[in-house]
């Protein structure tokens, strides 16, 4: 039960410091039951969308709707995001804070490129009359797609944190699950995104 | 030790001195103590009061509802209370009282049951105490607006959405949203500390069955919740923000919420009774003096159960219009769980077979659960067939089939429960006859009320009316009904009545009142904080019975003693179910008219809501910058301490 403090403070890290405490492996398995229920919720959501999608009640119609270089650069862009928490994750098992600190701030940079992205493409479908109220499509598109985005604010923010707590507090056993979890988290949601990707983009464009 | 630590440990002294000086602290240390309590065992204690604070608001509506059925005609309650109290009592009793009195077995049980000496996230275990409670509150607020939930526990769109719903309904969907996220992250916490902290020897197949059941049940929230959040959610953007998820003219699809609730609703039942299925395995195998008959088919018809509880949901559909194919399957799948839970039953019977049999309080709950719920399978098997359930549907029969299974199995089970581990979470026996009295009132008073409504349905009474014509042959069952309720109220009555005696009598509980099986049984009691001194060595199942049999009065430790780690109290939890519920208030009034001027323009421009939530999430930053670093206890000192008193 002491080994938080046993690495805490000075000494050796281990290989894999994520996992050195019975803190550390609680919280992973803790997040990995997490995620499952947020597939669940994500799930229900894709359920929602597909039942509702081609209730367009002569709204536009997601063809009009999609441009698929701009959903295609953002996709490029998070799905890069994702390789990079893998670097940070990677430079954590070498226990170099500086180089976990960095690749964690491309990741955030990423991030909020994909988020103005986002938020542009939304400003712009409003224009041509597509709004959260139109129909029950516009709902669907805006509560799933939506979900994400705020996903992917809150995995900017969290990040932002652990870099800051890296910066002060150093690497040691108790911000190295940190790291890992956010990393974990942060491929959860561009997971999320490749099926959005798919169901929503492609499967809109297809008709 | 570095200096920090030094510094922590002292902190820990002072600490431990104050727990150990209990009696003598003063009204503000001891509230502060509970609102920042992450003691598994203290929060147990929480579950079960704020269960029981909204039992009692369920159970008096339940009884003005027979009270406004016991006659035809009768007028004693209008039309439109009725309403809301067949819907808040629903509610109610499935999410602000079975679940959480389920959660405070399981806390106050399961770390015990395993060995462990915390659970896995104490911080977070009491977030969830705490947005159960304000998520309870913000359900029950409408009574102080006038503006209740009435839509019924399902809230079945269009009838709840935006269009024809009452306001009322906001507190509905805000209350669920609130204290479901507190139950899906509890679960998660229970599941880690399942898989992670069990003693050494402690395999998953020497578990006791209550941790089982627990265990799977904490699975089934896992996944069945977020379907009920995203349903909730959908609602309150039809309702709050103009979404058309269940607007048929905008092209939405009101089917579509009875998939949500029922995906969440049909494992929902098994989420409730699992538990109670654990609670009676180990009253009657430590009442028949037998170790429990066919423990591995036991686990295995647990973990059928709640594979299988996920394929049925459309049965609560069959009338909605899926189709014969669709209605087939659902039927088939649902008479399939009869087996997993027949195999239950004869297990049961099978423990009892031969044993040294003794009828304590608790025992006489739990031996009674088995018929009774048996009844309330059998009508379940009856109303799975696609067919016939046409004709039940939304009669009193589909009400007899659900109080069968939910009060004659889960809250018999919840009382053999409170009977069996009172000792160990008070240190004080309550009293078996008075409890002998609550049984001999509340069980026949329970099949007086439910068993003639089977009847009221075949004859074709509809669920939720609030009055009905003379002369259909339905008044003398309904008088009937309403005197077996009045009849549990008294055995209630009466529990409570036990409880106070109780409370006023000295903590001398033995450590092993009922000469238990399993671990928790070997633990002094009270309990100390840190649970065990040392990890006990677990040899097999029924670890605790193991060890009596050779003769030990201790388990045999499995580390040296030393330093237990705990973890520091926190007021955060509960400032960020405030925060919630702060916010859900400010979203909720984002368009109502006030007459002050300031007020309005708080809650038209969301700063209610906005600040909410902000001081949900600034909670939540502080949780993670700040390292909790905890206390160090020593146990030899602090048990010197202890003796001191």
């Amino acid at each position: 039960m002491s080994d938080v403090h046993a690495h805490a403070h000075g000494g050796e890290l281990p290989p894999e410091p994520e996992r050195a405490t019975l803190d550390g492996r609680n919280r992973i398995l803790g997040f990995w039951m997490f995620m499952a229920g947020e597939s669940v919720l994500f799930g229900s959501l894709f359920a929602t969308f597909l039942a509702l999608r081609h209730s367009v009640m002569g709204g536009p119609e997601p063809k009009e709707l999609f441009s698929l270089p701009l959903v295609a650069l953002a996709t490029f862009i998070l799905l890069t995001s994702s390789l990079t928490s893998v670097m940070a994750v990677q430079a954590m098992h070498r226990h170099d804070n500086r180089r976990i600190q960095l690749w964690l701030a491309v990741t955030v940079a990423l991030g909020l490129a994909f988020l103005i992205l986002e938020i542009y493409e939304f400003v712009h479908y409003v224009h041509e009359g597509h709004t959260f109220s139109t129909s029950a499509f516009s709902s669907a598109f805006y509560t799933l797609v939506g979900f994400h985005g705020a996903h992917v604010l809150f995995g900017i923010v969290w990040i932002s944190l652990i870099i800051g707590q890296l910066m002060v507090k150093g690497l040691n056993v108790i911000t190295a699950p940190k790291v890992y979890i956010v990393s974990l988290y942060w491929h959860f949601v561009d997971l999320v995104w490749v099926f959005i990707f798919t169901v929503v983009y492609l499967m809109g464009m297809m008709g | 030790m570095t200096s920090e630590e030094k510094g922590v440990t002292s902190v820990a002294h002072a600490y431990s001195a104050t727990v150990a000086a209990g009696t003598r602290r003063g009204f503000w240390a001891v509230l502060k103590d509970w609102l920042t309590t992450v003691d598994h065992k203290k929060i147990a204690i929480l579950y079960l009061l704020g269960g029981t604070f909204f039992f009692a608001i369920g159970g008096i509506e339940a009884l003005l509802i027979r009270y406004q059925l016991m006659f035809p005609e009768f007028d004693a309650i209008p039309a439109q209370l009725f309403n809301e109290l067949i819907t808040m009592h629903g509610t109610t009793m499935i999410f602000f009282v079975a679940m959480p009195l389920v959660f405070a077995f399981m806390n106050a049980v399961v770390p015990l049951q395993i060995g462990a000496r915390d659970v896995a996230f104490p911080f977070v275990n009491a977030l969830g105490f705490w947005l159960f409670f304000l998520g309870g509150l913000m359900l029950n607020l409408g009574w102080f607006f006038q503006t209740v939930p009435d839509a019924g526990w399902t809230a079945y769109v269009p009838l709840s959405g935006a269009d024809y719903g009452s306001f009322g309904v906001n507190f509905y969907v805000m209350g669920l949203q609130i204290s479901g996220l507190g139950t899906l992250i509890g679960a998660i916490n229970f599941i880690v500390t399942i898989v992670n902290m069990r003693a050494p020897g402690m395999t998953f197949m020497r578990m006791p069955l209550f941790t089982w059941t627990s265990f799977i049940t904490s699975v089934l929230i896992l996944f069945a919740f977020p379907p009920l959040t995203v349903g909730l959610v959908l609602l309150m953007f039809d309702r709050l923000f103009g979404a058309n998820f269940f607007d048929v003219t905008q092209g939405g699809n009101v089917v579509l919420w009875q998939h949500f609730f029922w995906i969440f609703g049909h494992p929902e039942v098994y989420i409730l009774i699992l538990p109670a299925f654990g609670i009676i395995s180990e009253v009657v195998s430590t009442f028949s003096g037998k170790r429990l008959f066919g423990y591995s088919s036991m686990v295995f018809a647990t973990v059928l159960i709640g594979f299988l509880g996920f394929m049925v949901w459309a049965h609560h559909m069959f009338t909605t219009g899926m189709g014969a194919v669709a209605n087939a399957l659902f039927s088939v799948a649902t008479m399939l769980i009869a087996i997993p839970t027949g195999i239950k039953v004869f297990n049961w019977i099978f423990t009892l077979w031969g044993g040294k049999i003794r009828f304590t309080a608790a025992n006489l709950f739990a031996v009674s659960f088995i018929p009774t719920f048996v009844m309330g399978g059998v009508t379940g098997v009856m109303l799975a067939s696609a067919p016939a359930n046409f004709q039940f549907h939304d009669t009193y029969f589909v009400v007899a089939h659900f109080h069968y299974v939910i009060v004659g199995g889960i809250v018999m089970a919840l009382l053999a429960g409170c009977f069996y581990w009172w000792p160990k979470m008070f240190g004080r026996m309550l009293d078996e006859r008075l409890g002998k009295w609550t049984f001999w009132t509340f069980y026949p008073g329970f099949h007086l009320t439910f068993f003639v409504q089977h009847f009221l349905g075949l004859m074709g009474m509809p669920r939720r009316v609030y009055t009905y014509l003379d002369g259909q042959g339905w008044n003398t069952m309904n008088l009937i009904s309403s005197i077996g309720a009045f009849l549990m109220a008294i055995g209630v009555i009466i529990f409570l009545v036990n409880v106070f005696k109780t409370a006023a009598k000295p903590a001398d509980a033995p450590s092993d009142p009922w000469d238990g099986r399993t671990l928790e049984w070997s633990l002094p009691t009270p309990v100390p904080e840190y649970n065990f001194r040392q990890l006990p060595l677990v040899r097999g199942l029924d670890a605790w019975w193991l060890e009596k049999r050779e003769g030990r009065t201790h388990m045999t430790p499995a580390e040296p003693p030393g330093p237990i780690h705990m973890p520091s109290p926190s007021i955060l939890p509960l400032w960020m179910s405030v925060g919630l519920f702060i916010a859900a208030i400010g979203f909720m009034y984002a368009k109502e008219p006030f007459s002050i001027g300031f007020i309005r323009f708080l809650f038209e421009h969301y700063v209610i809501a906005a600040g909410g939530l902000a001081l949900f999430f600034v909670c939540m930053i502080i949780r993670s910058l700040k390292d909790d670093h905890g206390y160090h206890i020593h146990p030899e000192e602090a048990e010197g301490e202890a003796a001191h008193q």
